[in-house]
């Protein structure tokens, strides 16, 4: 049997029909003013779920944050936490933290005093304060910082404190936004893993929101792709990105190439489609459609072949012109001209230090992909 | 080091910097002179003269004390006038109970006026700070527009509101809430009102310049961690206005202290200031020596607070925001 991508863990609640969601939002809709910032929104979320909300900013998902922290009120539609409608709890009351984009450290106070805020708040005796404090400080390695003042930190390490200070209450759940949107690129990819380490040790669950597809591909169990305050897919990050279920959503994540055609035949297993060029291909059933409607094949640069002669054994090949190549050391990208005119985005890996076939600009080439490369969009 | 870089760069170009750098450390210097020029001109040296004058004694001429230092007797008589100086002016101002009351009084009366102002300034500065940014600025000139009116007319304007007949007795009366008009004017209540509303903008500006700094999610993260809206001011954004709280605080106590047209106006004969008693030493009793005696006290006085002010600006400073 074939799966898509690779499946991390051993952990998905959402395809058990059984399983108990942890946080719900139900119909949920949120204005301000004339603009409406998420519309009519479903969503629901499991326990012990890293859950990211991806999309481009302005598209609603930190509104959706704000609102499951307590900062704002859905104009219509309730959101759940662990079976208990949210709606008039005040923030200071809801079993859930918040790690600000910002980090939003209390300037006047030390490392420590910034983590034991909110257990002070919660009233636990000083010893025990004391006890988690430093357990945290552990966690982030900022053993040696704790008396320093936030300004006295670098971005890094402020993003531990602000991180120590969200989890250090053992909250229901963790909400994070844009939490390494600040750092740079390389501290970035390193404490993605540490963030994704901390979630499985402590047992939390865990919601992201990031404009970052790479951060959100990385760290989540399931992504969200929002846009204009709606939900556009709730999937897997190999679901996401090998199965999108829109046009927007494969344009959104990752490159893709998109067949605009018309469904000529549809047989048991395959179907076949008629370009708008008059290309001809044949794709495997993905979606249900019917011979002559308006279909889209998207297909991912690196599941194409480029090759210099036809490839005997191919399904699908067109030919065109090597338009522009970029080489970008572990992997080589063509752009293909086909003869129809539409251009072709390939990917090859460098898998090995010389090739057989070199292609340079404007050599005639082919493009080849499998029936079950790509996938076929109505929408 | 110095060797090798003249016999690498070659001696006329090494020259160059060295000008250069002498020019710009002249140049810099002469900056930093000039505030210290106007400190002399305008404080110290007034100051001297003050000090001197203190230590004189009263006399019935032009000027009126004596000595008076100057070289009419050539240079031995300036120097004869340096043992006619003393500190009696001094010891009379701590015999006789009238001045030790005028300052406790005037100090008294200057920090409950200042403890009023803050207490009327905080509100206001807090909802100009979270007020939406685009009327902000015309919040802003509101607080600054009564400067345009001359001090000493919009204190008189609070004689008509005050005095019995005045229009806050006229209106309480005619809305029955009172049967007698209220005295007020001519009383310390008068005082403390007028005090609050004059130096209002002073408290207002620097508390509101700091708390619109303050970043709001601060409020929400304390929020999120569970701290009530009223303990969240307390924890939050309180301690992170105080340096502005003290700027304001210092700003309405230091001239408060000294304070003579509010007490002259609003405060009538029976209330006892600082400032009201030197008006009338200098100009009633024609006494400079001891009025201007009553004066280094006062500065004496003031330094405190100002120093303290000047601990807490740089301490801000050091802070880095």
């Amino acid at each position: 049997m074939k799966s898509l991508g690779s499946i991390r863990r051993d952990f998905a609640p959402w395809t058990d029909p059984n399983a108990k969601p942890y946080i719900q939002f139900e119909n949920v809709t949120k204005k301000f003013g004339d603009f409406t910032a998420v519309n009519n929104l479903s969503l629901t979320i499991f326990e012990r779920e890293f859950f990211a909300l991806l999309g481009a900013s302005g598209c609603g998902k930190s509104t959706l944050l704000r609102m499951l922290a307590g900062f704002e009120e859905p104009t219509a539609g309730r959101i759940l936490l662990d079976g208990q409608d949210l709606r008039g709890i005040p923030p200071y009351r809801r079993p859930v933290n918040m790690m600000f984009q910002s980090y939003a450290l209390f300037p006047h106070m030390s490392v420590e005093k910034n983590i034991a805020f909110g257990l002070k708040q919660e009233g636990m005796p000083a010893p025990d304060i004391e006890k988690r404090v430093a357990e945290m400080l552990k966690l982030v390695k900022l053993e040696q910082f704790a008396k320093r003042k936030p300004h006295q930190l670098s971005g890094g390490q402020r993003q531990r404190v602000a991180l120590a200070r969200s989890v250090a209450k053992r909250p229901k759940v963790l909400l994070l936004d844009e939490p390494l949107g600040a750092l740079d690129k390389k501290l970035r990819e390193e404490t993605q893993f540490e963030l994704m380490d901390l979630q499985q040790n402590l047992g939390l669950t865990f919601v992201v929101v990031t404009h970052d597809q790479e951060e959100a591909m990385t760290m989540a169990d399931r992504i969200a792709i929002i846009d204009k305050g709606e939900v556009m897919q709730v999937a897997t990050p190999a679901e996401v990105y090998e199965a999108p279920s829109s046009r927007f959503v494969a344009h959104f994540v990752g490159n893709v190439n998109m067949f605009e055609g018309k469904v000529a035949e549809r047989a048991a297993n395959t179907t076949r489609i008629t370009g708008s060029t008059g290309a001809q291909i044949v794709v495997e059933n993905s979606t249900d459609t019917k011979a002559g409607s308006d279909i889209v094949f998207a297909i991912r640069p690196e599941k194409i072949k480029v090759s210099s002669k036809k490839p005997a054994d191919a399904v699908n090949a067109l030919e065109g012109e090597v338009y522009d190549i970029a080489y970008l050391g572990d992997m080589t990208v063509y752009h293909v001209r086909l003869d129809d005119g539409q251009i072709i985005r390939a990917s090859a890996l460098n898998a090995a230090r010389v090739t057989e076939d070199p292609l340079t600009w404007n050599d005639r080439a082919w493009v080849s992909f499998r029936p079950d490369a790509g996938v076929v969009l109505t929408r | 080091m110095s060797n090798i870089a003249i016999t690498d760069a070659g001696p006329s170009t090494a020259a160059k910097p060295m000008l250069t750098r002498l020019a710009t450390g002249f140049v810099s210097r002469l900056v930093i002179i000039v505030p210290y020029l106007w400190l002399l001109f305008f404080f110290f040296i007034p100051f001297i003269i003050v000090f001197k004058i203190s230590l004189s004694q009263s006399a019935i001429a032009m000027p009126p004390y004596t000595p008076v230092l100057d070289f009419t007797d050539g240079i031995s008589g300036f120097f004869a006038g340096f043992r006619e100086l003393s500190f009696d002016n001094y010891v009379w101002l701590t015999q006789d109970a009238l001045y030790v009351k005028a300052y406790v009084t005037s100090v008294i009366i200057a920090a409950i006026s200042t403890i009023l102002t803050l207490l009327v300034g905080f509100p206001i500065a807090y909802g100009m700070a979270r007020a939406p940014a685009t009327i902000r600025p015309t919040l802003l000139m509101l607080v600054i527009l009564p400067f345009w009116t001359s001090f000493l007319i919009r204190v008189y304007a609070w004689i008509g509101i005050l005095k019995p007949e005045g229009l806050l007795n006229q209106l309480l009366l005619s809305l029955n809430i009172i049967d007698q008009p209220l005295i007020i004017l001519n009383t310390y209540t008068a005082i403390f009102i007028g005090i609050v509303y004059s130096y209002l903008p002073f408290m207002v500006l620097p508390l509101y310049s700091s708390l619109e700094k303050m970043d709001y999610t601060l409020i929400e993260a304390a929020k999120d961690l569970g701290c009530p809206p009223t303990a969240a001011f307390w924890k939050i954004t309180f301690p992170l206005s105080l340096p502005g709280v003290i700027a304001g605080c210092l700003l309405v106590f230091i001239p408060a202290v000294g304070e003579f047209v509010i007490p002259d106006l609003l405060g009538g004969s029976q209330t006892l200031m600082i400032g009201k008693t030197l008006w009338n030493e200098f100009f009633s009793n024609r006494d400079w020596p001891v009025s201007s005696a009553v004066a280094v006290i006062l500065l004496l006085l003031l330094i405190v607070p100002i120093m303290l002010f000047q601990q807490a600006q740089a301490r801000a400073q050091e802070e880095g925001k």
